[in-house]
């Protein structure tokens, strides 16, 4: 296998997938994070044990929150990144003002205006609030990412299609996205697992993450320093979870390329 | 207009808009605008050194009055310095590029209308650029069977069988499932030749084919170009390479800051240039 990459020259700015090795940095976090959750819960069961039966339906939680939350500041996002780039002066202007307006407020203080702002007005769920509230601000970030990764694309391919016949809008969905789809899954990636991350944000609603149920457990033993070392490795594990979808996508991607 | 002109350029002129940022002092903004002041610091008690960021626009013809036609089956060969409006000319005929002033027709149609629905015009122009403008996402099949699919909406099967003919009339049968970046920069242009043929174009536009090729693979695009020549296509070719013109083409155009200087058959061109401006630049790329 490492027979068959060509020499990478000294200023390659990172190694290739090649070079990486067994005791890669995702695999010494990974199974270092679950080695060291085994070993607790076989060496300790009392507290380890029972914390970790206590938590599964948090960490069932937080994953809806985050998938659902993911799919839709896609949406959000990609609308919003092709609001900035329109050339029609109202859109551009109200996609941008979105993302400006979105962005320079901090997660938590939405999480709760849109709890209780949108809770007055009508009764929804508290963990489509939280979703909702996730979404909104990741799309504002997701937008950016997809606008520099449009932007990102050589005008040459843009021209070309548009020599073809094609209209702007179909020039946009089979030339240009499908290049950026490539350009922007490393950043949107990451916006993924900063995603998970901040999910337990939530846990301040009454939505019981994998935080909430951890602080409720601590709550009642007093077992603060433990549980919260068994929520942390359980949200690393995770997010490197995560990190290795992103990449195996990644690869996907880039089959076709040399 | 004559029946058998296929692209008639008439005056015509295209202006850019350059607008060039900088800070000047505003004392002397009014009697020259110069930028020599732009790299010294301003100080900070100096009241005479009120600088203001402003924006000079300046305007740049690619194209002053150019007139020209291009007949049925006709292949014309613009040469020129750069920057002296030949990709300019080229761009306009199918609008990538809008023309300031004047007007271009493409057999009936006045293609620099705005009113003139350009998608209809540019599915039977075709282009080919100088950097290929490939699609990398998709192999080389599919980079000419997306078109007729995208915009002609021929089904697929169909679309992928004329692909396969075109490939295999550039020479590249074998190359249908490589990717752009598989391919060398002369098989690159020739599946760019094959995407533009495969909407069926009555006009080719090349805009330098193969300026960015290495020599031993131009004859490989130049070839195709040639075969086109012969079967009748009518060619406009923004291009230096003179066996072309000598084999192909019927006629030269000379182009110079935007104007047509000379035009002549390539013998003569080539040869006996009349204008001296004609004479300077065959000499630099002989």
């Amino acid at each position: 296998m490492a027979q068959n990459r060509i020499e990478t020259s000294d200023a390659t700015l990172i190694p290739k997938k090649g070079d990486r090795q067994l005791f890669s940095a995702w695999r010494i976090s990974f199974f270092g994070a679950i080695g060291i959750l085994i070993f607790l819960v076989v060496y300790k069961p009392d507290p380890f044990g029972r914390i970790l039966l206590f938590i599964p339906d948090g960490i069932v939680k937080t994953f809806q929150v985050t998938v659902f939350a993911i799919m839709l500041a896609l949406v959000i996002g990609l609308i919003a990144g092709l609001g900035r780039i329109s050339r029609v002066r109202v859109i551009n202007r109200v996609a941008t003002v979105y993302v400006e307006v979105v962005r320079g407020i901090p997660l938590l203080v939405q999480i709760f205006y849109i709890y209780y702002a949108l809770g007055r007005i009508v009764r929804i769920p508290d963990i489509a609030s939280a979703v909702i509230a996730m979404s909104v601000c990741y799309g504002a970030y997701l937008a950016e990412i997809i606008r520099g990764g449009i932007q990102s694309i050589h005008p040459g391919q843009m021209e070309a299609a548009l020599a073809l016949g094609l209209s702007r809008s179909k020039a946009m969905r089979y030339v240009i996205l499908p290049q950026t789809l490539k350009v922007i899954l490393p950043p949107v990636g990451n916006e993924f697992i900063a995603l998970l991350k901040d999910s337990s944000l939530v846990s301040i609603l009454a939505v019981s993450d994998l935080l909430r149920r951890g602080r409720e457990f601590a709550s009642q033993t007093f077992l603060y320093f433990e549980t919260l070392t068994v929520v942390a490795l359980v949200y690393l594990i995770l997010t490197l979870f995560f990190s290795w979808l992103v990449g195996l996508m990644e690869a996907r991607l880039n089959r076709n390329v040399k | 207009m004559s029946n058998n002109e296929k692209i008639r350029i008439e005056n015509a002129v295209k202006v850019f808009n350059v607008y060039k940022q900088e800070l000047r002092d505003s004392e002397e903004a009014q009697d020259d605008g110069s930028k020599a002041h732009v790299d010294k610091p301003a100080g900070l008690m100096d009241r005479n050194r009120h600088r203001r960021r402003s924006v000079r626009r300046t305007q740049l013809y690619a194209l002053r009055d150019v007139s020209m036609s291009v007949h049925m089956g006709e292949v014309v060969l613009v040469i020129g310095p750069s920057g002296s409006g030949k990709s300019t000319l080229l761009r306009c005929i199918n609008r990538l590029e809008e023309l300031t002033d004047g007007s271009i027709w493409i057999d009936d149609i006045c293609v620099s209308d705005a009113k003139t629905d350009i998608r209809k015009v540019r599915e039977e122009v075709g282009m080919v650029f100088q950097s290929f403008n490939l699609f990398p996402h998709l192999d080389a099949l599919d980079n000419i069977a997306l078109a007729p699919i995208v915009v002609k909406k021929n089904d697929k099967p169909l679309a992928r069988k004329k692909a396969r003919a075109l490939l295999k009339r550039v020479g590249l049968a074998d190359k249908e499932h490589s990717y752009p970046a598989q391919l060398s920069g002369g098989q690159q242009q020739r599946v760019a030749i094959a995407r533009a043929l495969a909407m069926d174009p009555h006009i080719m536009l090349f805009d330098e084919p193969t300026s960015a090729l290495d020599p031993e693979m131009i004859k490989e695009v130049l070839d195709v170009m040639l075969s086109l020549a012969e079967e009748g296509m009518t060619m406009l070719v923004v291009s230096h390479e003179m066996g072309f013109a000598r084999a192909a083409a019927k006629r030269v155009i000379f182009m110079d800051e935007g104007e047509i200087i000379e035009e002549g058959p390539p013998e003569k061109l080539f040869v006996n240039p009349d204008q001296e401006r004609t004479k300077r630049f065959l000499e630099h790329i002989l």
